[in-house]
């Protein structure tokens, strides 16, 4: 078993290495010369090549990939030309308060539909299940800035019970956050729920209707210990990665809702640098949240491997 | 070698029916499944028809009649430069189903001819577009967007390009996964060992399963990629103004929500009766079919 | 009758499509069954057997309900207990061992654990106590090494294992009754044997009453005490074992048993023409259509049963005096036919020392030098010659259907030479040239699989005709489409039909039709008849005998069913684990001197005879691989005679009287005759079994006596 996890680690890094490749290249090769758009008004001939020499711009691009590499792995993301400050303290606070919401709208999300999908799936085309089923559909189907201005119109402003958009700045202490992120927690809560409850109902169906819940049934096993030790185990291995791919999801999406909600986190980061054609600082969050992805993943597949047992030997019999 | 057992052999009541006739048969038995389709056929003829029949200008901008709530002439009142909201919740689909419905043609033919191939080869030039494709489905969806919107401009037949080929490296899995598992069954076998050429067992033996696999998750993932556009154009990435359309109309709107909210309701209205549309069909299109609904996570 | 454990009364189930129509399932079963006694319940696919069983314990399939009658188990209707109480009769008093064991087994749960939650449920034990009970029942099922046994999982044991495991689950608690349901489908030859073994010891010593559920005739005349026989949901005779299988008085029955081939008859069968109905759509008796006894009343009023008087024979049958009137075992002479077909003496296919392999060395083996296992299949030398029927034999690993496919060019051979005229088959189909496809045609064991699901009739037998004749215009094609469903004795409307309306005989001659399309020299049939109703085997069997003789077409034809293989092959090949043990015509491996393994299969073989009780030679331990070096059965062989056989290659022998008979081993022909031909096969060859000695009947207006067969009544 330890071949097959550090086969999916190898894996892992050379999937990294080519997002890295990917994001490197791709950002530049698009059009703009970084250093014009760094001095502006000031550029002249003599100071455009001090700036390129600085930065090390006319080295071949391999190079500077190699270099740009090194410094990520050191942690060093590279400077913004933008905004003239190295990345990583323009990042600060703000993955982390990403974290935060992701960390803690996982936290409800997860469980919570885990648990009303296996009570979907046991109760199936009853009003449970029709009760929970249609109402995911809602988060499944509405944008997240839509389910958002729904939640904020509802809770924010008729309601009055959250504030509508965060008015904290990024660095804020932790604690400080909390009382702000209750709407964009609900609001990435239901579509998570959404899509991991479907798929965690049909999984919990087609187990109750397998082989060997119908002979444990014969066995004269109880309904709850069926549930309990012969459905559930085998109705959650495919889950984790849903959830896993979910999360990852949830990444990308995460930026829509904190813009929806001010909320000083790295997706807003993001799509303000993408505007503003700050490439180093894309380059920087990109690399960040594909780390992240690909660690979810990795995670989820040994998770995976631990709890199945087909997986575990090499060769299967 | 497993002996099977016997295969019943009462013959069914010969129903001179094709396959296709089967499947509208079973569509037409769920009511969701119609209803989706109703709502779907409905959004695209409301795209088409609209600037005929909509009772205001959509881009008439009249200072006097900023911010009413709704009325008879107004149905879902006026935004924040007096302008019509229903007539703009109307016209409001047209570019993002126009887009998004290029864009998925787009990538069904793209990502279904790449994943079939890939299917086929199932070597080491598989396992290496492969990586590629896994390490481009890590970057964020919404980054990988943004950059190439922003680059590329905001033009339409840009946008569906760029939709197109994002979301078709989903398709290309999905087309890759069916085609693998087609390639195993035994009456492609049965073709490959009658020495059928490579070219016929493809059109011939597997385009007609695969298609249908490509058939739902290219329904499926329409619904994703209108997510996506109207999500960039809540973010400004998208349609141009003055042209109504219904993500930037939300983004907009939101400044007078706690006043209007029908500003904001009448595109969100216009918008979740589509995708839940195309959801309640690709469901019933997929039960119809006889396939399992891709699981695929959204993008 | 209060003395019965199993009361079944007037059972009706069914269910609702979603259209709303009503399909019936079982109508009126009636049935006892005595504590300690074993009923075999037969019939084909779709009679409604499973159900039968499944009923039995209480259980319906969602969407089937009881629409009348009822099921007592001792004396407690089944289909009005609450769930706590059937969750205690299940299991306890009534347990069920399913088709299906690997199936049947929760795949994230240890056997162990599986096994000791029956025990803990049932037997009411718990702890030490119930470790103990699990090691015992371990023992009773014969599988060794209960500690490191119950710590694996279910996929890590083999079929014949995993089969064991549900029956030590099933007997925790030493319940009243067993109802098993097709539990030795699927498994090997020898497994099956085993394990039939297994069952009836076991019923022997703790009296356990059993509800046997098959459609191999062989297995229910091995097990059962009484025999009902099941046809559309009905049952349509009740009798004891021996005389449903020595005088059968349904025509269904009769039918049924004289379309099997067997081992001691030559030639094949007659098979019965038409279909199963779905029960309850016919006015009269279900079987009337296909009936030769058929008479006015049989289309118009469904017959009750009537009692052989003097007998506990029961038959459902207006006519079941003029059915007896015929001795059946004379019928039974008289039904085999030969289609005489004589193979020429050049050779077709030859095979040369040929050696395939599934491994793929990766990347990282090139650094580890021992890690190439044995090849799949080695060291095969075979001809065929033309117009013969070559038959491969062997059960699961021994690479029958690898060695089709290489020829078939599906697979690239490693090494060795596989010619057919001149061409070299050791090439993959890709790189053959057109005519050599054409020539060698290979039929699939599933029509449901191999038949494309989206083409019709037409279109599947048009590829061929496309592909090999170019220049035949769309109008040829036509014709010729009809004329090869003509030939395979389906009307030509079947045209225009999908493989979805049309049953499972029908689909393999579709299968059949399009391979004799290409007109090729030589046909490979991997176990073409098994996926079929017994009943439909024979006309299978019978249509490729015709055509070969037409044609003078080269058969390879495998199958794992020895009664099969003896009324079709010409020659048979017997494999272990990928090498050859044993060529010869059929009469020369059907008889002495025998290769050990041979021996074992035939031993193992079940017949349609319940006088008879195969013998086990070799253990069941499965192999995972075959061995590096020396003989291929060296693990199992009765006979081993050690190192030799352990690291040298065995020779090939011949017995002196008969030069094309090649026996593959270390010990001498002679001794092997030796010791083999003690071994009763009567079975196999039937010297005294089944004799044309005359029966006394007697056929008076008071009855029938129960025809004596040389072994006496069981």
């Amino acid at each position: 078993m330890i071949v097959l996890v550090g086969r999916r680690l190898v894996l892992a890094i050379i999937t990294l290495i080519i997002i890295s490749l990917i994001v490197f290249l791709g950002i530049e090769a698009l059009p703009g010369d970084t250093a014009t758009a760094y001095l502006g008004q000031s550029a002249t001939p003599e100071s455009l090549a001090a700036l390129r020499e600085e930065f090390g711009l006319n080295a071949p691009i391999h190079q500077r990939y190699f270099n740009w590499l090194k410094g990520v792995v050191q942690g060093d993301l590279g400077t913004s030309m933008v905004k003239r400050k190295p990345v990583a303290d323009l990042i600060g606070n703000r993955f982390r308060n990403t974290v935060v919401l992701a960390f803690a709208a996982a936290f409800v999300g997860i469980p919570l539909a885990i648990v009303l999908g296996v009570i979907a799936g046991l109760m199936r085309d009853k009003w449970p299940d029709v009760f929970v089923s249609t109402t995911s559909i809602v988060g499944m189907t509405l944008p997240g800035f839509v389910t958002a201005t729904i939640l904020i119109y509802v809770f924010a402003i008729r309601l009055e019970w959250f504030p509508a958009i965060t008015l904290v700045p990024s660095n804020v202490p932790v604690v400080e956050l909390l009382p702000t992120i209750v709407l964009p927690i609900i609001t990435l809560t239901l579509i998570m729920v959404a899509h991991i409850l479907r798929l965690v109902r049909t999984n919990m169906i087609d187990v109750l209707t397998s082989d060997y819940v119908q002979m444990a049934r014969l066995k004269g096993v109880p309904y709850w210990q069926i549930v309990f030790k012969h459905a559930l185990p085998n109705a959650m291995l495919p889950t984790i990665n849903v959830v896993a791919l979910t999360l990852a999801w949830l990444l990308g999406g995460v930026a829509i809702i904190e813009t929806v909600f001010n909320y000083p986190g790295i997706g807003k980061l993001m799509i303000g640098a993408i505007t503003d054609r700050d490439f180093a600082l894309v380059q920087g969050i990109a690399i960040i949240l594909a780390v992240i992805y690909i660690a979810l993943n990795l995670i989820a597949d040994i998770l995976s491997m631990v709890l199945n047992p087909k997986l575990r030997s090499a060769r299967g019999h | 070698m497993t002996v099977t057992s016997p295969s019943v052999e009462q013959t069914t009541t010969v129903k001179r029916r094709s396959p296709l006739a089967e499947t509208w048969e079973n569509l037409r038995r769920s009511w969701a499944g119609m209803l989706g389709l109703g709502l779907i056929i409905l959004h695209i003829l409301i795209a088409t028809t609209s600037p005929y029949w909509v009772p205001q200008d959509p881009f008439e901008m009249n200072a006097e009649i900023r911010t009413l709530p709704p009325s008879a002439e107004h149905p879902f009142g006026t935004d924040k430069l007096g302008r019509d909201v229903f007539s703009r919740s109307m016209l409001g689909g047209r570019v993002t189903i126009v887009v998004t419905l290029i864009a998925i043609i787009i990538a069904i033919i793209w990502g279904g001819l790449l994943g079939i191939v890939l299917g086929l080869l199932n070597g080491r030039a598989d396992e290496i577009i492969m990586r590629v494709v896994d390490a481009l489905l890590s970057i964020p969806w919404l980054l990988l967007l943004l950059l190439i919107i922003s680059v590329m401009g905001t033009e339409m037949w840009v946008q569906a390009l760029t939709f197109g080929f994002t979301y078709g490296i989903l398709t290309v899995r999905v087309a890759r996964a069916a085609t693998l598992d087609y390639v195993t069954s035994e009456f492609v076998l049965a073709a490959r060992a009658r020495g059928e050429r490579k070219r016929t067992i493809v059109l011939r033996e597997l385009m007609p399963n695969v298609r249908d696999v490509l058939l739902v998750d290219g329904s499926m993932n329409w619904s994703w990629m209108l997510l996506g556009f109207t999500s960039l154009s809540f973010l400004g990435f998208g349609v141009v103004p003055p042209t109504p359309d219904w993500g930037f109309m939300i983004a907009k709107n939101r400044e007078i929500l706690a006043v209007q909210p029908w500003a904001v309701f009448g595109p969100v209205i216009m918008l979740s009766t589509l995708i839940i549309g195309i959801n309640l069909f690709s469901d019933a299109f997929a039960k119809a079919l006889g396939l399992d609904r891709s699981q695929g996570a959204p993008v | 009758m209060s003395d019965c454990l199993v009361e079944i009364d007037d059972l009706t189930i069914g269910y609702f499509t979603q259209r709303g129509k009503l399909v019936h399932v079982l109508q009126g079963v009636n049935l006892q069954i005595k504590p300690g006694e074993t009923l075999g319940i037969v019939g084909e696919s779709g009679c409604g057997k499973s159900t039968l069983g499944q009923a039995m314990m209480g259980y319906l399939r969602s969407g089937s309900q009881v629409l009348g009658g009822s099921v007592h188990f001792a004396e407690q209707d089944m289909f009005s207990l609450t769930g706590r109480q059937l969750e205690s009769i299940r299991g306890r008093q009534i347990a069920l061992i399913p088709q299906n064991a690997g199936d049947a087994l929760t795949p994230t749960m240890r056997v162990g654990k599986q096994i000791i939650e029956a025990i803990e449920l049932n037997a009411n034990l718990s702890g030490e106590a119930a470790k103990e009970r699990m090691i015992e029942l371990f023992g009773q099922v014969r599988l060794p090494h209960p500690e490191v046994m119950a710590g694996r999982y279910p996929h890590e044991l083999s079929g014949g294992q995993q089969q064991r495991v549900v029956v030590a689950m099933a007997l925790a608690a030493e319940p009243e009754m067993l109802v098993l349901d097709e539990p030795t489908t699927g498994l090997d030859v020898t497994t099956q044997a085993h394990i039939l073994n297994l069952l009836r010891d076991i019923v022997t010593e703790m009296g356990t009453a059993m509800m046997y559920i098959s459609h191999d005739l062989g297995v229910i005349a091995r097990v059962s005490d009484r025999v009902a026989l099941m046809y559309a949901g009905e049952i349509i005779e009740d009798t004891v074992v021996v005389e449903m299988f020595k005088s059968p008085a349904h025509p269904y029955a009769r039918g049924l048993l004289e379309s099997i081939p067997r081992l001691t008859l030559a030639g094949i069968p007659n098979s019965m023409p038409g279909q199963p109905p779905i029960p309850g759509t016919l006015p009269g008796c279900s079987f009337a259509p296909r009936c030769p006894f058929v008479s006015d009343i049989c289309t118009s009023e469904p017959p009750e049963f009537s009692t052989i008087p003097g007998t506990p024979h029961l038959v459902r049958c207006y006519n079941w005096k003029d059915v007896l009137e015929t001795d059946f075992s004379q019928e039974l002479q008289g039904v085999f036919h030969t289609i005489k077909h004589v193979p020429q003496d050049e050779p077709a296919i030859e095979l040369s020392e040929v050696e395939i392999s599934y491994y793929r060395p990766r990347f990282t083996d090139r650094f580890n030098s021992d890690s190439e296992p044995p090849a799949t299949v080695s060291d095969i030398t075979l001809s065929v010659q033309r117009g013969e029927t070559l038959a491969l034999v062997g059960e699961s690993g021994s690479g029958k259907t690898t060695i089709v496919r290489t020829i078939a060019g599906l697979l690239p051979a490693k090494d060795g030479v596989i010619s057919f005229e001149g061409f070299d088959l050791t090439v993959e189909v890709d790189h053959r040239p057109m005519e050599l496809c054409k020539d060698i045609q290979l039929i699939f064991q599933n029509p449901d699989a191999s038949l494309n699901p989206r083409h019709t009739v037409a279109e599947i037998i048009d590829q061929p005709l496309k592909l090999y004749f170019p220049k035949m215009t769309r109008d040829e094609r036509r014709a010729c489409q009809v004329e090869l469903l003509e030939r395979v004795r389906l009307d030509g409307r079947y045209r225009l039909r999908y493989p979805g309306q049309m049953s499972g005989g029908e689909k393999q001659r579709v299968a059949i039709a399009r391979a004799f399309a290409a007109d090729p020299e030589v046909v490979l049939c991997d176990e073409v008849t098994s996926a079929l109703d017994v009943s439909v085997q024979a006309a299978v069997l019978d249509l490729l005998a015709d055509l070969q003789r037409e044609r003078n077409t080269t058969y390879i034809f495998i199958a794992h069913d020895l009664a099969v293989v003896k009324a079709i092959a010409d020659r048979v090949a017997v494999l272990y684990q990928g090498r050859l043990c044993e060529v010869g015509t059929v009469d020369e491996i059907y008889s002495p001197p025998f290769h050990p393994y041979t021996e074992t299969l035939l031993g193992a073989i079940l017949v349609p005879d319940p006088d008879y009780e195969p013998e086990l030679l070799a253990s069941d331990t499965p192999e995972l691989a075959p061995p590096a070096k020396g003989c291929s059965f060296q693990r199992r062989c009765p006979y081993c005679l050690g190192d030799v056989c352990d690291q040298e290659t065995p020779p090939w022998q011949s017995p002196a009287a008969a030069k094309g008979h090649q026996i593959r081993c270390h010990i001498p022909v002679d001794e092997l005759d030796r010791l083999t031909r003690d071994r009763n096969m009567d079975h196999v060859n039937g010297s005294q079994a089944v004799d044309v000695s005359p029966q006394v009947v007697v056929r008076s207006g008071s009855g029938l006596d129960i025809p004596q067969t040389g072994s006496g009544v069981r």
